[in-house]
């Protein structure tokens, strides 16, 4: 019975994985990881003996220990990475909003100085900033 | 208009600093009106922003708040595109005396950064408790990176030139005591060199200062943790760029 879960629970992961990728909800980078779990997974259920060959073979007491910790490292790994992936992330994200502030504050001065230019009245109350130069990138 | 070789561009970091950002930016207009004001706005939810535009300044407004080395980081790209020669860091909340600006300024006749320190027998600016020695120990520390004595590596009243300015836009982080300390000491690791300046501190305009002693502790832990990460970056940091 527990078998038949492993073997299915294998299958929907593959399965929403594949999709999430054929959706595009799903980078292949990190992809790439959950077809292997559940590869691993689809193994597992379907030659269990494999498990207690591996048991057998590092020592360890009972096979659900040796599954139950190499679950826990590999969930470790995975939110690691993905700690690391949210700090590029948020660099990136700061990046973006500096250059969308000094972009902002370009177009408002280019704006001033069409209007300007085309003699057209600015009176909204504002002074007029003083960076209309010429030589500005 | 200033010539193209000296011209200076004052930021002024700002967080719903309303009611002190347009009295500032006028203060500074009025000690030297060559000076070009670029208020950086860290995603205000007050009008900021149009308080300063109003009062004269150039206004960077961010998407969102990015605390305050997103906000100077901002305002040194900005100022490199512009090519300004020196760039001068101020606070919207007026505890930096605008007529200060030209004395920080001169120390970059000496060096890359120049900082504008409290405790250098100027004015009556005083920190007690765990809050003064985590001052200290981190001055002393940064002192010996710098290779020059800094009494207050903490003040954000400082000023750059071009090199420095490069350096900032390479490498400014955005985490707690990163846009002072780790940006110093970044700063020193790519050999940049720091002076500093006498200043008097004024009281601020509006709010306190936290001075709880769970506040004051906890100051001392990041602050030594900041800078330990920041002085251990070093390798990792001339790996990249080598």
């Amino acid at each position: 019975m527990i078998v038949a879960f492993g073997i299915i629970l294998a299958a929907v992961i593959l399965i929403f994985v594949i999709w999430m990728l054929l959706a595009r909800r799903l980078r292949e980078k990190y992809a790439a990881l959950w077809l292997i779990i559940g590869l691993a997974v689809l193994v597992l259920g379907l030659w269990p003996q494999l498990l207690l060959a591996l048991t057998d073979f590092l020592g360890v007491q009972v096979p659900a220990n040796l599954l139950f910790s190499a679950a826990i490292v590999l969930l470790l790994a995975v939110a690691l990475h993905h700690s690391w992936e949210l700090s590029q992330a948020e660099d990136e994200i700061r990046r973006s909003a500096e250059e969308s502030a000094i972009a902002r504050a370009e177009i408002q001065r280019l704006s001033e100085r069409l209007d300007a230019l085309e003699g057209r009245s600015t009176d909204d109350g504002r002074n007029e900033p003083p960076t209309a130069r010429p030589d500005a990138l | 208009m200033s010539e193209p070789s000296d011209r200076v561009l004052i930021i002024v970091p700002a967080w719903n600093e309303a009611r002190s950002v347009g009295g500032t930016v006028r203060e500074i207009r009025s000690g030297n009106p060559l000076y070009d004001i670029a208020v950086i706005d860290d995603g205000s939810t007050d009008d900021t922003a149009e308080v300063a535009r109003q009062a004269g300044a150039i206004v960077l407004q961010l998407p969102f708040n990015l605390g305050v080395g997103g906000a100077m980081r901002t305002g040194f790209t900005y100022a490199q595109r512009h090519g300004y020669t020196r760039v001068i860091q101020v606070d919207a909340d007026g505890q930096h005396n605008p007529s200060d600006i030209d004395r920080v300024l001169e120390g970059l006749e000496r060096a890359d950064i120049s900082i504008g320190a409290r405790f250098a027998d100027v004015g009556d600016y005083t920190v007690r408790g765990p809050r003064r020695w985590a001052m200290i120990v981190l001055a002393k520390v940064v002192s010996r990176v710098a290779g020059t004595t800094l009494t207050d590596v903490t003040s954000g009243f400082r000023a750059a030139n071009e090199r420095a300015v490069a350096q900032y836009v390479r490498y400014y982080p955005a985490e707690y005591l990163g846009d002072t300390l780790d940006s110093l000491v970044a700063a020193c690791h790519a050999g940049l060199t720091v002076t500093q300046v006498p200043v008097a501190m004024r009281p601020r305009v509006h709010g306190t200062p936290s001075q709880s002693p769970v506040g004051a502790a906890i100051y001392l832990l990041r602050s030594v943790v900041a800078l330990t990460l920041a002085i251990m970056r070093r390798p990792s940091r001339k790996a990249v760029a080598a």
